[in-house]
């Protein structure tokens, strides 16, 4: 029997054309996730991943090949996922509040409807006081909270999430994976998550995907079997350094120069 | 460079640690007390050498006689009438120059192509002496109220409008892409998005607009009028009553003081209520 997908990335391609040229970002990429599922992605920089997420958020079109998601084909279709790009991008002359609410506002949501759902939420995700705060007074864990909050806000069902934690300190990012899979497991979201540490990736995700160098590409597929809930402990399992030692041997062995490449991430 | 001693190091901090309040205070009434005492001292030095002939009170006139003859034409001439009426054709050249110009720099993002198409135009049109062109107005749009007005608003808009499109060129990508990934159709970037950031710039263009409003409406005065401080200092000239013309100019620069002080209240009160920018509030 065929499981029922969620989300589903057929054959996609992009190409992108500068100074005359052609350069591949992605080529044939497929995935295939189901509902409510946590899946990392992982590349060497330059694969194109931010780039299949510009596709799968309709905000880029594919050069080949089509998303769908509960069915419909969603390429070119902006609105349908929640995408928190890498930086926050809180808008600096809003309030924490106004910033979180900021997606419903775009939907026409009047505004005393979006408060009264923001502000259960901005209580129960650790923001509570922070509403009437603007984002240059707040750190960067609390930042990246709001952020989430306003992509959880926004309601899809699907999120995507790039890299969200990337600026932030080792002992933060724990406390905000934690927080993330909290949220996650309250709302029962599909997540795809890209990230270049191979550490959150593995435990947050259920399935990890790993992508070649460019033009991007699938690798392989990981499934994590390690338990939920999970705590930091888990990363010293050997049942994880195992994981993690597949990981590294799949994004460098093929790949000897992936590390030196140096390639800009394309957005 | 060499490195900074130890020594040096060490009497840098010790003046930082105690640059406290009460120091920060101190220096702050000796450069008040400082301005007071300049002012003051030219002042007396004007009255003092046109008194005793050093400075030739004809072309000179002094304080006193200044002072006097404003109080005169305040209390019987037609000084008050001049002063509303000069500020009157700068405040409404300032306003509708500044709002005008912000709409058409902020419509530059709409479209890539007009906005290249009208950039050279945009230059051009600020590099020519706007001033220039006041002759042509006045008989374009009579010796009345208006064609002062006009002169004003030429000599803002462009400005306001380079302003503007400077906002709109640094707004960051990444906020438009946000905006788009939650659906946002391009109004609601424009209006979420591309006029809040522009703000700041467009804010920063309005302490050289007044001061560029009242020179339009001042030489407008200057080419035809029948009121304002502009046409009574060109009337005084003609007359040789220097004494009118020192008056006129001390009118224009209590005038100017005041527009840019308004200004800056208006600043304060945008930038306290709209702007917020990383890091300033």
């Amino acid at each position: 029997m065929i499981k029922p997908y969620k989300i589903k990335v057929e054959g996609v391609s992009k190409t992108f054309t500068s100074g005359g040229k052609v350069f591949p970002a992605l080529d044939d990429v497929n995935l295939t996730v189901e509902d409510g599922k946590f899946v990392s992605i992982i590349g060497p920089s330059g694969c194109g991943k931010s780039t299949m997420f510009n596709i799968i958020a309709g905000l880029t079109p594919p050069t080949g090949g089509d998303v769908f998601a509960d069915g419909e084909s969603i390429a070119g279709r902006a609105g349908y996922v929640g995408y928190m790009l890498q930086k926050d991008m809180l808008l600096p002359w809003r309030n924490i509040l106004d910033n979180i609410i900021l997606g419903l506002e775009v939907r026409g949501v009047p505004r005393k409807k979006a408060v009264g759902r923001a502000l259960p939420l901005i209580e129960k995700y650790g923001l509570k006081g922070f509403e009437k705060h603007y984002p240059d007074e707040l750190s960067g864990g609390m930042r990246q909270r709001a952020a989430l909050l306003r992509t959880l806000l926004y309601d899809r069902d699907i999120m995507l999430l790039d890299e969200p934690f990337g600026a932030l300190d080792a002992q933060t990012r724990l406390l905000m994976q934690n927080w993330l899979l909290e949220i996650w497991r309250d709302f029962g979201k599909t997540i795809l998550f890209v990230t270049h540490d191979i550490d959150e990736a593995i435990y947050l995700a259920d399935e990890i995907y790993v992508f070649t160098k460019r033009p991007g590409k699938i690798k392989a597929k990981i499934e994590v079997p390690i338990k939920r809930p999970r705590s930091a402990g888990d990363m010293t399992t050997p049942e994880f350094a195992g994981l993690k030692s597949t990981l590294l041997k799949l994004l460098f062995s093929a790949s000897p120069d992936a590390e030196t490449a140096g390639g800009d991430e394309i957005d | 460079m060499t490195k900074p001693s130890k020594k040096y190091a060490c009497a840098r901090a010790k003046r930082f640690i105690y640059d406290d309040e009460h120091q920060i205070k101190k220096r702050k009434k000796i450069i008040a007390a400082g301005r007071i005492a300049v002012a003051v001292l030219i002042f007396a030095g004007w009255e003092f050498f046109t008194h005793i002939g050093l400075m030739d009170p004809y072309y000179w006139s002094c304080p006193s006689a200044i002072l006097e003859t404003t109080w005169e034409q305040l209390a019987h001439g037609s000084l008050s009438g001049d002063i509303a009426y000069t500020s009157a054709s700068a405040v409404i050249g300032f306003v509708t120059g500044t709002l005008f110009g912000a709409v058409l720099g902020l419509s530059f993002w709409w479209s890539k192509a007009y906005a290249g198409i009208s950039e050279p135009f945009l230059i051009v049109f600020n590099a020519l002496p706007k001033l220039a062109l006041g002759p042509v107005l006045v008989i374009m749009f009579g010796i009345g109220f208006f064609s002062k007005a006009v002169l004003a608003f030429l000599m803002t808009v462009v400005t306001t409008a380079i302003y503007a499109y400077g906002g709109v060129k640094s707004v960051d990508p990444a906020m438009e892409t946000l905006l788009y990934s939650l659906g946002a159709r391009r109004w609601q970037v424009f209006t979420k998005i591309v006029v809040p950031s522009s703000l700041p710039w467009i804010i920063s263009s309005l302490r050289v607009n007044i001061a560029l409003a009242l020179a339009g409406s001042i030489v407008g005065e200057f080419i035809s009028s029948e009121h304002g401080v502009g046409r009574m200092v060109i009337y005084a000239g003609t007359i040789l009553d220097i004494n009118l013309v020192w008056v006129g100019v001390f009118v224009l620069s209590v005038l100017s003081v005041v527009m840019y002080f308004c200004v800056v209240l208006l600043e304060k009160f945008l930038s306290r209520h709209f702007v917020r920018m990383n890091g300033q509030g």
